[in-house]
């Protein structure tokens, strides 16, 4: 018996050594493999954490800019083309037109920007500076601005009218300290007289960092780049996302029903959907080629216009709608098309008044989540032309326009660096925001249908 | 104006037809004892589809062919010898016409011809909308007509509805085919137009990368290899996958195994929000913060990295793809039975080890499947590298040197004015279609994998 035993115990003992001096190590192993979930966990949050932070801490200071308060003289001395005309004097609406058009001809070649210059100096009575430095130190629109001021009200001819004109990108830079506020004169952008007087202005509250509403209300400006905003870009965005919505959700919807509830099970349903999931996986610059080459070479419909990119995200969102839809659809039990099939509704009947109405959530969170990819691509837009600069709101889908990424694209492009890295970071901040509330929406939305549901 | 007529005549069509089939469904059913066989709705949907299908046929097909009908119409209206110039000349000669009849006028006096032909056009004009108009409400009366002789109680009004409806639902179903057919032949036809001029062994195995530009060209078409922008893709694939893979795997093993439930719900929402950040900002991210971040790490230690490079560019799109990586991986490892999971540990495996050597295994298909799918991402992604890669198409091994990619090439190719008919433009179909080749096999290749995968343990 002990023969028979001792050595099997021995092994034992043996096997329960040499697990013992196995178990530190692959106690070790344990931990260390535990780490490594750890770190690259801390790796993810991590970088959606430098991601957040470099955006928005280049992004918001943008949205406070620097604005110069002043008093602006509407001095009849410089302003030519006297008085506004009346349509009283004029025996036929043309006449008054073409009076109208005289005037403002005349008074569009006054001398603004002596007004601009007289305002500012009014500021700082004792400060030397030549008036091409001094004119800098606001943006190149400024004399736009009071123009467009007299044109709405020529009343204030003559009268002193306090005005906020913005400054210009460079000494918003300068203010800012976005460029190094140590380089040597020939380094900086603007004259040493007027970083001077910017630093002056600013510390006597003429100049102050203003909302910066023009952001949301101006288009994109290459000539006042302080100016620059995102209402074009965003106009075209809005188009596009009509057309979305228009095309890819009926459609979308459509096949969707046809293929779950409907298709007979062959080989025509069978491509269909390889197809359809071959689609959401083709890169989306190659819809650009097919958008460039069928709707524009072929078609001939106009380039850069937002109903092109429209169409050619719709075909992008089509496959995302299309796969999210006969997910919610087989998910409908199928007891709810027996018992409507069973009281004697027909098949559709029973698809459109039953089955359909149960997957508004998910198709709901689709749509937006379709919505929201097309929102942010940029690629395919490139190419049918979208890039082009556009300096006014477009009126219809038709017209010349950008969207909110493609601005994004030209403006971190711009030559000017020091400005422009931050305002394409606003606009950015205002991209992901716009996505925020979309999935916001969605969730609301879908919360209250499920509850009604 | 058009539009606008157009529109009121499909409106009063609609709302008419409609109202006839159902107040005429509805009185043969009132006060006496017969029954329809549908409801007086059906009905009127039924007139409303008769009336109006045709008109919108007659409409679209004059969409259709109206240009060509406008132009051999002025062509016949002008000189013979017109018609025998080059054709962009006659298309010339063709708007002329038309720009005289609009009345905005031409640049030079017009000719007595011309002017005859524009006069000419402009009642073409208005009458053939008039006639297409007429034609639109004669067909939708007719079709009206027609379908309120048939209204009858024994009409089967539903099913000819529901036989409709069906028709639209697959009509909706086979845009999705159209895409595709059109996403092939418009790459086919534009990429063997590209190689009338190149030829493909040229493109395919040429090692340089140099087209030039169409006007500084005196007749060189310039060289177009594809080989280093295959290379840039691919380089900056594999960083991406070197970046994305360990990270997006392990995040997925350790919030799936070992997370508590809470931490889980916290944790895996907020990678997700990397998937929905649009590929621009992601771009604008590598030029501006981790590009100079690596060529200052690079100075550091005393390699020289340059701030845009293929290095740049793969970190940020493997972060771009950690959390694809992740939640699909996720997927996954819940397919695998949890009775494996239970044995191994049982056995006395501590957790890591089953994982490592029952799970991951088990699951090997899958996460192939799913890198697969990532690389797919990888190889088309486009604004990242358009922004990091630093635009640099020669061949080189060096990953912390400019590169290109075959997407960028293509942005480079076809954005700024395409005239579709130099080698120049035309190399971008080439392009994209040697990169629809490449993502459609990947994602064959990935999607059957995975369903092989899924097949195993249902």
């Amino acid at each position: 018996m002990t023969d028979t035993v001792l050595p099997g115990a021995s092994a034992g003992a043996q096997n329960r050594d040499q697990v013992r001096k196995s178990l530190t190590r692959r106690h070790r192993n344990e931990a260390l493999f535990r780490w490594a979930g750890i770190l690259s966990i801390a790796a993810a949050l991590g970088f959606v954490a430098i991601l957040f932070g470099m955006i928005l801490s280049k992004g918001l200071p943008s949205f406070w800019q620097s604005t110069v308060h002043v008093e602006a003289y509407f001095d009849p001395e410089l302003i030519e083309g006297g008085p506004r005309p009346e349509l009283a004097d004029f025996p036929s609406q043309a006449d008054y037109q073409e009076a109208v058009n005289k005037w403002q001809r005349a008074v569009t070649l006054s001398n603004w920007n002596r007004i601009v210059e007289t305002a500012l100096r009014a500021e700082a009575p004792d400060f030397e500076i030549e008036s091409r430095d001094l004119l800098e130190l606001v943006n190149s629109a400024a004399r736009f601005q009071l123009r467009d001021m007299y044109f709405a009200n020529s009343d204030v001819l003559g009268q002193t009218v306090p005005v906020s004109i913005l400054a210009s990108a460079n000494t918003d830079n300068w203010l800012k300290g976005t460029i190094n506020r140590d380089a040597p004169d020939d380094r900086q952008q603007l004259a040493a007289t007027t970083r001077a007087l910017a630093d002056q202005f600013e510390a006597n509250g003429t100049i102050s960092f203003d909302f910066a509403w023009h952001i949301f209300t101006n288009v994109d400006s290459r000539s006042a780049p302080a100016t620059a905003g995102l209402a074009g870009a965003f106009m075209g965005s809005l188009y596009m996302m009509i057309v979305v919505i228009v095309l890819a959700v009926p459609i979308g919807v459509a096949s969707a029903v046809y293929l779950e509830e409907f298709a007979p099970k062959n080989r025509l349903t069978d491509l269909i959907e390889v197809n359809i999931n071959n689609l959401a996986a083709v890169p989306s610059i190659v819809f650009g080629l097919l958008g460039a080459a069928v709707f524009i070479n072929y078609l001939g419909l106009p380039r850069s216009a937002p109903l092109v990119g429209g169409l050619v995200l719709t075909l992008m969102t089509l496959p995302t709608i299309i796969i999210a839809t006969r997910a919610a659809l087989r998910a409908v039990p199928p007891s709810l098309r027996q018992a409507a099939l069973g009281l004697g509704a027909s098949h559709n009947q029973t698809v459109f008044h039953h089955v359909l109405p149960m997957t508004y959530p998910g198709v709901l969170t689709a749509t937006i989540i379709g919505v929201a990819q097309a929102l942010g691509e940029t690629a395919p837009l490139l190419l049918i032309g979208m890039s082009a600069f556009i300096a006014n709101i477009p009126a219809g889908p038709l017209d010349s326009a950008t969207a909110l990424p493609v601005q994004i694209y030209l403006w971190q492009g711009n030559e000017n660096r020091n400005f422009f890295e931050a305002r394409t970071s606003a606009a950015i901040i205002v991209l992901l925001g716009l996505m925020l509330l979309l999935n916001a929406i969605a969730i609301f939305l879908r919360s209250r249908l499920e509850k009604r549901a | 104006m058009n539009a606008l007529v157009i529109a009121a005549l499909l409106l009063v069509l609609l709302t008419v037809s409609y109202q006839v089939g159902w107040s005429r469904s509805r009185k043969l059913a009132d006060g006496k004892d017969t029954r329809l066989h549908s409801r007086p709705i059906y009905h009127g949907v039924l007139a409303a589809l008769f009336a109006v299908l045709p008109a919108i046929v007659i409409l679209g097909l004059w969409a259709l062919f109206s240009q060509s009908v406008t132009n051999s119409f002025i062509l016949a209206q002008l000189p013979a010898e017109v018609a025998q110039q080059q054709p962009f000349e006659v298309q010339a000669a063709i708007s002329r016409v038309q720009a005289i009849a609009s009345g905005y006028g031409v640049i030079g006096e017009p000719t007595p011809a011309e002017a005859a032909a524009a006069s000419a056009y402009a009642s073409f004009q208005q009458l053939s909308f008039l006639g297409v108009i007429a034609a639109a409400a004669a067909l939708g009366a007719g079709g009206l007509f027609w379908a309120q002789r048939r209204i009858a109680p024994r009409l089967r009004a539903r099913s000819e509805v529901e036989v409709f409806v069906r028709l639209a639902l697959i009509a909706c179903s086979t845009v999705a085919i159209l895409t595709t057919l059109g996403i092939v032949l418009s790459l086919l036809s534009d990429a063997l137009r590209f190689f009338s001029f190149i030829n493909p062994l040229d493109f395919f195995f040429g090692t340089t990368w140099n087209p030039r530009f169409q006007s500084t060209g005196s007749g060189s078409a310039g060289e177009y290899g594809l080989l280093p922008l295959l290379w840039g893709t691919v380089m900056i694939s594999i960083i991406a996958m070197l970046v994305a893979v360990p990270i997006g795997l392990m995040s997925a093993i350790y919030l799936s195994q070992y997370a508590h439930e809470r931490v889980r719900g916290v944790v895996k929402p907020i990678i997700e929000i990397l998937a929905g950040i649009p590929t621009i900002v992601y771009g604008f991210f590598a030029l501006v913060t981790v590009g100079p971040f690596l060529s200052g790490l690079g100075d550091l230690v005393g390699i020289d990295i340059r701030a845009t490079s293929a290095l740049t560019a793969g970190i940020v799109m493997g972060i771009m793809i950690i959390p694809f990586i992740s939640s699909l991986s996720d997927d996954i490892l819940g397919q695998v039975p949890r009775a494996m999971r239970d044995g191994s540990l049982g056995l006395g495996a501590t957790q890591s080890e089953t994982i490592r050597k029952v799970l991951l295994p088990a699951a090997l298909p899958g996460v192939v499947g799913a890198v697969l799918l990532a690389v797919s991402r990888a190889i088309g992604e486009t604004m990242i590298v358009v922004l990091a890669a630093g635009n640099s198409p020669v061949l080189r091994a060096n990953p912390a040197e400019p590169t290109s990619t075959v997407t960028v090439s293509i942005v480079n190719q076809l954005t700024g004015d395409a005239d579709f008919t130099s080698p120049q433009s035309l190399v971008a179909f080439a392009l994209g279609l040697t990169l629809f080749a490449m993502t459609l096999l990947l994602n064959v290749l990935a999607l059957y994998i995975v369903r092989k995968f899924r097949e195993q343990y249902e």
